[in-house]
């Protein structure tokens, strides 16, 4: 391996079984800290199913994950969030009959104030303060005022970015988050994420192979369920392994 | 929510309603305190009171949180029970009576709570829905402590001392104000709660419940705590309800009036404030005026409630908004 840095998030022998299918099959990976590691492979690799069992959507059928050494496999979604493990979908998923100012406001909030009954949310300024500030980190500023449910497809994913880190996240995983984006969002989005991956450790999952080698310091790679190649762009562009699976069975 | 706005050729009427959406507990009560002179008699005031407080605190649940409950018949019916049975068999006191009951519907909600949150969508609604049935037969049972099928009467109380005044709950028109009292406390602790920062997350778990997770949300136990928050307030209609009759009839915990709350909460519009008052009056002004004609008034009541569904499923109060806002 040939990556610097301890690894801040790990799955050791992470097998997951949907039924009779066995879509993940005893992998075993390290994403280290504060780089920016995509996972790609192609359809049915087991892409998707991995980054639900890094962010706690549901724990693996057998096998650990390992947040700074711990494992915290069968822990609930929210204590993921909450030490600092936080995710956007893959598909949009914000609260639609908010205001982006709001929706953003709730992700903030979570971190401080889940039984406040009392005081009025209006006075709450230091919070909606900080919304709009990380409003403004993903470009939304102008629109916060604005229903989510209203904004552009891409003004969505750049506000579910934003609600991901509200909780000052140590690792932020996005469930590719160029999905269905133009061109010229895709950029918009990437500046982003390049941004963010100053601040903290990002994993992604992403289709885009020239936008994964572009970007990311670290690759891992999955086929039909199991672990195939690890390492830098270059290294992982070189791999015959890789090569083979992605020239050789129709590219993506 | 409180911004000012600037005017950008917003009419009268949502200048109207934004002052009144401010000042929501102020508004209600307004009204409220009217009331008596505008309706035929005092005791049908008295009633859309309570059951606007009942809709009002299930409306936290079914409106605000966005789950539906069959079964808070239990909470109304134990308000009702728990001040009956303080009163009846061990004399006590109303200012003692009404806080029993209360938190006797708050234990009720604790359980049913814990027990039915786990389920989802309809399966929440019917799990609700027999853990109230349970409760009914259990009281419906303990017919020493709650007269069984004949309810349990006896629970009068003629005065009130409050020191500096006596008043005669028999005189309806104090009865409606004494009742007021509770209401309006109850509506200006209800409006502080939608307020905070719990309201916020509860809107937030009726939008969208994965994505409150992912932002690090218990949404189970947030749920839980809303359920027995709504259990309260709806305790306490109950409790004031049963004071109101002077007897706690077994009905009121039967699944009809489970039925009864999720209808007025319709019919006024689900997750917004004014709607379960508003549902009420409508339910209860309908049901008043449509028996003094046909002995068959839930045909014409089930005819507007479908008419509602199909033409307003905002609600009346809800729709209100809407057309305003548009």
């Amino acid at each position: 391996m040939s990556v610097t840095g301890a690894p801040i998030l790990a799955v050791r022998g992470a097998t997951m079984r949907f039924g009779g299918f066995t879509a993940l099959s005893n992998v075993t990976a390290e994403f280290p800290e504060g780089q920016l590691t995509a996972i790609i492979g192609p359809n049915g690799a087991g892409k998707s199913t991995l980054f639900n069992i890094l962010s706690g959507a549901f724990p693996p059928t057998e096998g650990e994950v390992l947040f700074r050494g711990r494992n915290i496999a069968g822990r609930r979604q929210h204590h993921f969030a909450r030490i600092g493990i936080s995710k956007s979908f893959q598909i949009t998923n914000i609260f639609p009959d908010l205001t982006a100012l709001e929706n953003v406001r709730i992700a903030v909030q979570a971190m401080t104030m889940r039984f406040d009954l009392w005081t009025p949310r209006s006075r709450l300024v230091a919070m909606e303060e900080r919304a709009a500030e990380l409003l403004r980190d993903v470009g939304l500023i102008e629109h916060q005022r604005r229903v989510a449910s209203e904004l552009a497809h891409g003004e969505q994913r750049a506000l579910e970015i934003a609600m991901a880190i509200a909780c000052e996240p140590k690792v932020l995983l996005l469930d590719e988050p160029t999905a269905g984006m133009s061109p010229e969002e895709t950029v918009e989005i990437m500046r982003v994420i390049l941004s963010l991956a100053e601040r903290c450790t990002v994993i992604l999952v992403e289709h885009k192979m020239k936008l994964v080698m572009d970007i990311s310091n670290h690759i891992l790679v999955l086929h039909h369920g199991e672990f195939l190649a690890e390492g830098t762009p270059d290294q992982v562009r070189a791999n015959d392994e890789v090569r083979r699976v992605y020239l050789g069975e129709g590219r993506r | 929510m409180s911004m000012t706005e600037t005017d950008n050729g917003a009419g009268i009427a949502a200048r109207v309603t934004d002052f009144i959406r401010r000042h929501r507990v102020a508004a209600v009560l307004i009204v409220l305190v009217i009331f008596p002179f505008v309706l035929p008699y005092q005791a049908l005031a008295s009633n859309i009171l309570i059951f606007g407080l009942f809709a009002l605190g299930f409306n936290l649940v079914f409106g605000y949180t966005g789950v539906l409950s069959f079964g808070h018949a239990a909470f109304f019916g134990i308000g009702a029970y728990g001040v009956g049975i303080a009163i009846v068999h061990f004399g006590w006191p109303w200012f003692l009576a009404i806080p029993l009951g209360v938190v006797a519907a708050g234990l009720t909600a604790m359980i049913m709570g814990a027990l039915a949150i786990r389920t989802r969508g309809i399966y929440f609604a019917m799990v609700t829905l027999a853990l109230a049935q349970c409760v009914y037969y259990i009281v419906y049972q303990m017919d020493d402590w709650s007269g069984g099928e004949d309810g349990l009467t006896g629970v009068s109380i003629r005065q009130v001392d409050l020191g500096f005044a006596q008043l005669s709950l028999l005189d309806p028109t104090v009865k409606y104000y004494f009742v007021l009292a509770f209401v309006a406390v109850a509506i200006y602790l209800f409006s502080r709660i939608l307020a905070s920062p719990f309201g916020a997350v509860l809107e937030a778990i009726r939008e969208n419940e994965d994505r409150a997770r992912a932002c690090g949300y218990d949404v189970r136990l947030t749920k839980w705590l809303a359920f027995v928050i709504s259990g309260l307030f709806c305790g306490l209609a109950g409790a004031l309800y049963a004071i109101h009759l002077s007897v706690v009839p077994i009905e009121i915990l039967h699944y009809h009036m489970s039925g009864q709350v999720v209808m007025m909460a319709l019919l006024g519009g689900m997750g917004t404030f004014f709607g379960p008052f508003i549902g009420a009056i409508v339910y209860l002004l309908l049901e008043d005026i449509v028996t003094s004609m046909t002995s068959h008034w839930q045909l014409v009541l089930g005819l507007v409630f479908m008419a509602c569904v199909l033409f307003f499923p905002r609600g009346i109060w809800g729709s209100i908004l809407h057309w305003i806002r548009r």
